[in-house]
């Protein structure tokens, strides 16, 4: 809103202020602009102008300045990562970025190896070859497949624990499966925080009293105790109360991201259903009385009616709230899940490179939520235009 | 066809308002009735106690015999009889014009979707919306907005319709194409249950005028009574009021 107090222009012409208010309000709630699209776009257009026409009337004003301002800018990063680069050198830090890499993917070598001796036969196929080894019409089969190199001939005799072939792979490295399980936990925990989300915010309009106490128990002590104690809980409480009952049934045990996974997920459920109480409780009474006065039943009128024009409304609150998902799945190491963080961890433990690795791991982060706030937002503009 | 018996209601909040007291009328098959009065003396109220949009503290709504504030009267199958449009219009905005008449058709009444798509295009014919179809809510002006509204009640096939003022927040030059639409409707033989300040309409087509004051009925009659010879003060004035 700076923008206008500092604009004589605007200040003296109440309709274009009005205007940009209009263009204002539309950036930041957006659900508002389909509702009376066609008017006013027109206006948002003029809105725009005027915008443009103040920065430039600005930037000629004081054009030195922001020149300067912008220059400014640019020294300060440079300042800051020169007196980090400075700084690390004086207690003779040794930046290798290119160690890093490697702990995203490196070359594995496979070798098939024998394992009796005897003659060896090679029968190719289209996918590789067989290599039969037989002795005293003892006959074992090896396949090696096309990509890697053949190390014997046909009829020759080879040697128990001899390399008959070999090849190498690229594997994903530490780092990479701790990004892929962060992913892959968010993921989870973001569909699963939908549903609860979903039905908690529901659960806490109902004039039911036991799933509107319900609701906002579940809310109440979820966001009133750190998300640490909480995934301890789901962990060593939960976790161990489970793994009894399953060694003496004898099931397998839950892995321990599943707990993580839970933890999360009930975490982002509670604020997503305070979000969705917010949405819903956003919408126009009249819209739910046309719906029911139409014959439909409430479960019709919230699936057809206000859910639709509530999610819509929430969706950038609701980007918010998974970003911090994906941000806060950093603490699921602490219960010996080997996320991007606690990877790091590892990995900074054999390379050495804390810097580096740190950084990257940030970097990685960055990259996550940068691109689900970019998908979301794509999202929104689509729904805008519909 | 709806008869109303002794119905009260009091909102408690935020203070206590006695919005209904006592009120009864019986309304036939085929009839139009205008409701007048002056703001805040119930009309509201009482139409949407009619379809349970409020609920009575006392008193019965029988429509076509079935009682309508009782706990084994299924509420959305009498809703759907019983159509109602807002002051406020209150269509869907995320919606098509189009699947805005579609939506009940299929859901609550499970037309098949050729009966449906020919309903609505018959409809938005008949209230004149035809090249607006696929338009948004938001796209339309007020007076179409109403007469879209109108053609999503009159979809359901309605026993009886009622009209909470449809024209008070339309611009002047709206009015008539509403009032239009809903003449048409009346002439029809449709049951019609109308608040409006529109004395012109209520001249027209009402076969009956009740106006109500502070809750209550205070006078009922035709609408010729009304407009010559009202019985009561408070019609006289609030006539007085309205045509000047
Ligand atoms: N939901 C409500 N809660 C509280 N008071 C209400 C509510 N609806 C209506 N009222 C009150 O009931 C009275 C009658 O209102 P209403 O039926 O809307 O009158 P009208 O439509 O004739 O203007 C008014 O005093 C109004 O304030
Ligand atoms: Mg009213």
């Amino acid at each position: 809103m700076h923008n206008f107090l500092f604009c004589p222009v605007l200040a003296l012409e109440p309709n274009k202020l009005l205007c940009y208010a209009t263009f204002n309000k539309n950036i930041f709630l957006p659900s508002h602009f389909d509702e009376r699209s066609e008017k006013k776009s027109h206006k948002t257009e003029k809105a725009k102008k005027i915008i443009n026409m103040v920065s430039n009337i600005k930037r000629l004003k004081k054009k030195g300045l922001y020149n300067f301002s912008i220059v400014l800018f640019f020294v300060m990063l440079f300042l800051t990562s020169a007196s980090l680069y400075l700084a690390a050198a004086k207690i003779d830090y040794v930046w290798r970025w290119n160690r890093v890499l490697k702990y995203f993917a490196y070359n594995n070598t496979v070798e098939i190896k024998t394992e009796t001796d005897g003659t060896a036969v090679i029968v190719s196929n289209d996918k590789g070859w067989n290599i039969e080894i037989t002795k005293n019409s003892e006959q074992n089969i090896y396949f090696v497949p096309k990509k890697a190199k053949l190390n014997i001939l046909d009829g020759e005799y080879v040697y128990k624990e001899g390399i008959i072939g070999s090849y190498s792979e690229l594997k994903a490295g530490i780092l990479a499966s701790g990004l892929w399980l962060t992913i892959k936990s968010s993921a989870i925990a973001t569909i699963f925080g939908i549903i609860i989300g979903l039905i908690c915010g529901i659960a806490r309009l109902s004039s039911n009293p036991f799933f509107k106490w319900s609701a906002i128990t579940y809310v109440e002590i979820i966001r009133g105790s750190p998300l640490l104690v909480q995934i301890f809980i789901w962990y060593f409480v939960f976790g161990s109360i489970l793994d009894a009952i399953f060694a003496s049934h004898d099931f397998t045990r839950i892995e321990p991201i599943w707990y993580g996974i839970a933890a999360l997920a009930f975490f982002t459920g509670a604020y997503v259903g305070e979000i969705v109480r917010a949405g819903i409780q956003s919408i126009n009474k009249g819209q739910a009385e046309a719906a029911r006065s139409l014959g439909m039943s409430g479960y019709q009128c919230m699936r057809y009616i206000i859910l639709p024009q509530a999610l819509k409304r929430i969706l950038p609150p609701l980007a918010g709230q998974f970003i911090n998902l994906i941000k806060d799945s950093s603490l699921l190491g602490i219960i010996a899940i080997r996320e991007l963080t606690k990877a790091t961890r590892e990995v900074i433990s054999t390379s050495l490179q804390p810097f580096e690795l740190w950084f990257m791991c940030a970097i990685m982060y960055l990259v996550l939520t940068f691109s689900l706030s970019m998908a979301l937002q794509f999202l929104e503009k689509r729904s805008l235009i519909k | 066809m709806i008869e109303i018996k002794n119905i009260y209601k009091t909102f408690h909040t935020p203070h206590e308002v006695q919005a209904l007291v006592d009120v009864s009328c019986k309304i036939e098959a085929g009839e139009v009735v205008v409701v007048i009065g002056p703001s805040g003396s119930g009309k509201s109220t009482f139409l949407r106690c009619i379809n349970r949009l409020e609920t009575a503290n006392y008193g019965e709504i029988l429509i076509e015999g079935i009682d309508i504030f009782s706990r084994k009267t299924n509420m959305n199958k009498i809703r759907a009889k019983v159509g109602m449009v807002f002051q406020s219009f209150n269509l869907f905005p995320h919606k098509t014009v189009y699947e805005n008449v579609m939506l009940t058709q299929l859901e609550v009444l499970k037309r098949s979707k050729a009966k449906a798509d020919k309903k609505t295009v018959y409809l938005l014919k008949k209230v004149g919306i035809t090249d607006k179809a696929k338009a948004y809510p938001a796209q339309l002006s007020g007076g179409q907005q109403q007469r879209v509204a109108i053609a999503r009640a009159i979809a359901m096939d309605p026993k009886v319709m009622l009209f909470d003022e449809p024209t008070s927040a339309l611009d002047p030059e709206m009015i008539s194409e509403v009032l239009n639409v809903m003449k048409a409707l009346a002439k029809e033989g449709m049951t019609m249950v109308v608040v409006t300040h529109e004395m012109g309409f209520a001249k027209e087509v009402a076969d009956r005028v009740i106006f109500m004051d502070y809750g209550r009925i205070v006078e009922e009659g035709t609408p010729e009574h009304f407009f010559k010879n009202p019985t009561h003060q408070r019609t006289k004035l609030f006539l007085d009021q309205i045509l000047s």
